[in-house]
């Protein structure tokens, strides 16, 4: 007849803390990592010790999805969190609660030293925990770095839409990378936006940091462009380089927008339409001194 | 947030229908042009319900698909139906005065526009937009 | 019934739409600005749909009747506000407003009319002084 595992288990961690605690900080500590203070280290491992025994204490068979464990996956997730924000590797996280095998093992040796046909079942279900808990551990530090990705990514793509104001009246669009679907919404809301923001007559779509410009991306600048005029504003394309003019034509898309080879230029034709004029100075302001 | 039916009757009615449509567009967290663009289709919907299905109602629903959250409507009257649904999302197409876009104008703003329509019978028009 | 106020601001007519419209509020616009146009010999109407959060194929229609009939009657007409969403939606809905000037805002939208009635001014002087 199978006897609980975790019944003893639990007696185990509860009895034996502080050496189990002493075994495993040893442990860890043979190989100093000046990423986690000694301190910090401590804290976890006794919390971890301590959330163990009483999730084990309901008698469970070791399932780690009951709800007896949720306090001890809580703190497992946040340490794994930490430790992927701090540059540690999937397999440094989880050789981290792994290495709690050894003391636990060393213990149940001592306190089963009598009953050796217990022993091997007891080590068998304990090391099934602990390796259960160690790919938990991998498994948010996984998710915790996807949700890293994620937000980079959300950082860029509003990086990558600035919009500047060129003069008054005048507001550049410098759009760099490719644009797809979603982005080119963002793209578009956002000019429109700064159009009303900066009162702009003018706004000069820059492309040269866009690698591709297929029919779909025509279709999005051209949209652009048509709202921008139901509001009153025009647009200047700029940057287009000559192999993209040449897919353009093949492909039968008509930019019915003015378009110049570079942003200076449509800068310069801006400042006209707006009836401004650039005139030498006599004598040009000279730089001042740092 | 439950079902909403809204009776199209008059003028009046269609601008209750875009209140209400954009009520829901907000509650299931549409973002502004989003918001703009559903409730926009709906006008343009409740309008046809009006002038060419001679009244009719409107329901609408939030509706879940996994993790994303949308508002979907459905137009239903009992008036004369479309005989040529192909013709009449077409762009251009119109029969009786106006710009002729409506139907195929619609569609373009929403992600999903189903018609049914039987002549003699009446038109049933549903859509959906999703965040 | 309501009906939409309108403005007289030197020699244009200035209305603000501040309420979602229905067919007889439209109706009644379109009725009232060409009487007013005709009143007071107006050159412009400025529509300021700022306020508008939604504008449909029946209130573009609407627009764009108002211009041809002001046209018709030697006035110009300039919408200003339109919003960026509002904008955004018109161009997918695949709506255009012809014979519509559209303006930034109200500012900007006199300044077109007032353009428009000056350089008029200046051809009508012209041909007086070109006589025999």
């Amino acid at each position: 007849m199978a006897r609980q595992p975790a019944s003893r288990l639990s007696a185990l961690l509860s009895d034996s803390t502080q050496h189990i605690l002493a075994d495993w900080l040893a442990a860890l500590k043979a190989a100093p990592d000046t990423r986690l203070s000694a301190t910090e280290l401590e804290t976890q491992c006794e919390s971890i010790l301590t959330r163990l025994a009483r999730a084990c204490s309901d008698g469970n068979s070791g399932d780690i999805e009951a709800a007896a464990f949720v306090p001890l996956r809580e703190m497992l997730d946040d340490i794994s969190r930490t430790r992927a924000t701090h540059g540690f590797s999937p397999t440094e996280t989880a050789t981290f609660l792994l290495s709690l095998k050894a003391p636990v093992f060393a213990r149940l040796r001592a306190v089963l030293a009598s009953d050796p046909e217990h022993l091997s079942a007891e080590m068998q279900s304990a090391g099934d925990l602990i390796d259960a808990l160690g790919l938990f551990m991998m498994e948010c530090y996984q998710r915790a770095r996807e949700e890293v990705i994620i937000r980079q990514q959300t950082e860029i793509s509003e990086l990558s839409t600035p919009v500047v104001k060129l003069w008054q009246g005048i507001l550049a669009l410098p759009l760099i990378g490719t644009l797809d679907s979603a982005r080119t919404q963002v793209v578009m809301e956002n000019l429109l936006d700064s159009i009303v923001r900066y009162e702009a007559d003018i706004a000069i779509i820059d492309i040269t940091g866009v690698p591709t410009v297929d029919t779909l991306v025509a279709q999005h600048l051209l949209k652009t462009v048509a709202a921008a005029r139901l509001m009153g504003a025009d647009c200047i394309i700029s940057g287009i380089r000559p192999q993209i003019a040449q897919t353009m034509v093949h492909l039968g898309v008509e930019l019915n927008v003015i378009s110049k080879a570079n942003l200076s230029d449509a800068f310069a034709l801006a400042l006209r339409r707006l009836g401004k004029v650039v005139v030498n100075q006599r004598r040009p302001t000279p730089a001042e001194p740092v | 947030m439950a079902r909403s039916i809204v009776p199209i009757r008059t003028g009046e009615d269609v601008v209750r229908v875009r209140q209400e449509v954009r009520r829901f567009a907000v509650e299931a967290g549409l973002g502004l042009v989003d918001q703009t663009k559903i409730v926009t289709a709906a006008s343009e919907l409740a309008r046809n319900t009006l002038d060419y299905g001679k009244g009719g109602e409107a329901s609408m629903d939030i509706v879940q698909n996994g993790a994303r959250r949308g508002v979907r409507i459905v137009f239903e009257d009992h008036g004369p139906g479309i005989a040529d649904i192909e013709l009449a999302l077409k762009d251009g197409y119109t029969s009786g005065r106006g710009m002729g876009l409506g139907l195929g104008g619609a569609r373009r703003l929403c992600n999903e526009f189903t018609i049914a329509s039987t002549p003699g019978k009446g038109t049933t028009v549903t859509i959906a937009r999703w965040k | 019934m309501d009906r939409i106020p309108i403005l007289k601001l030197g020699e244009a007519l200035l209305v603000t739409i501040q309420v979602d419209m229905h067919d007889r509020l439209a109706m009644a616009l379109e009725e009232d600005l060409t009487a007013r146009i005709v009143d007071h010999s107006a050159k412009g109407v400025l529509i300021d749909i700022s306020a508008l959060e939604i504008v449909d194929s029946f209130i573009g229609r609407t627009l764009a009747n108002i211009a041809m009939i002001a046209k018709v009657l030697d006035a110009d007409t300039v919408v200003v506000g339109m919003r960026p969403a509002v904008a955004i939606t018109l161009v997918e809905l695949g709506l255009s407003l012809p014979g519509v000037r559209t303006a930034l805002n109200a500012e900007r939208g006199m300044a077109m009319i007032k353009s428009r009635i000056d350089d008029a001014a200046m051809i009508a002087t012209d041909e007086d002084e070109g006589g025999p």
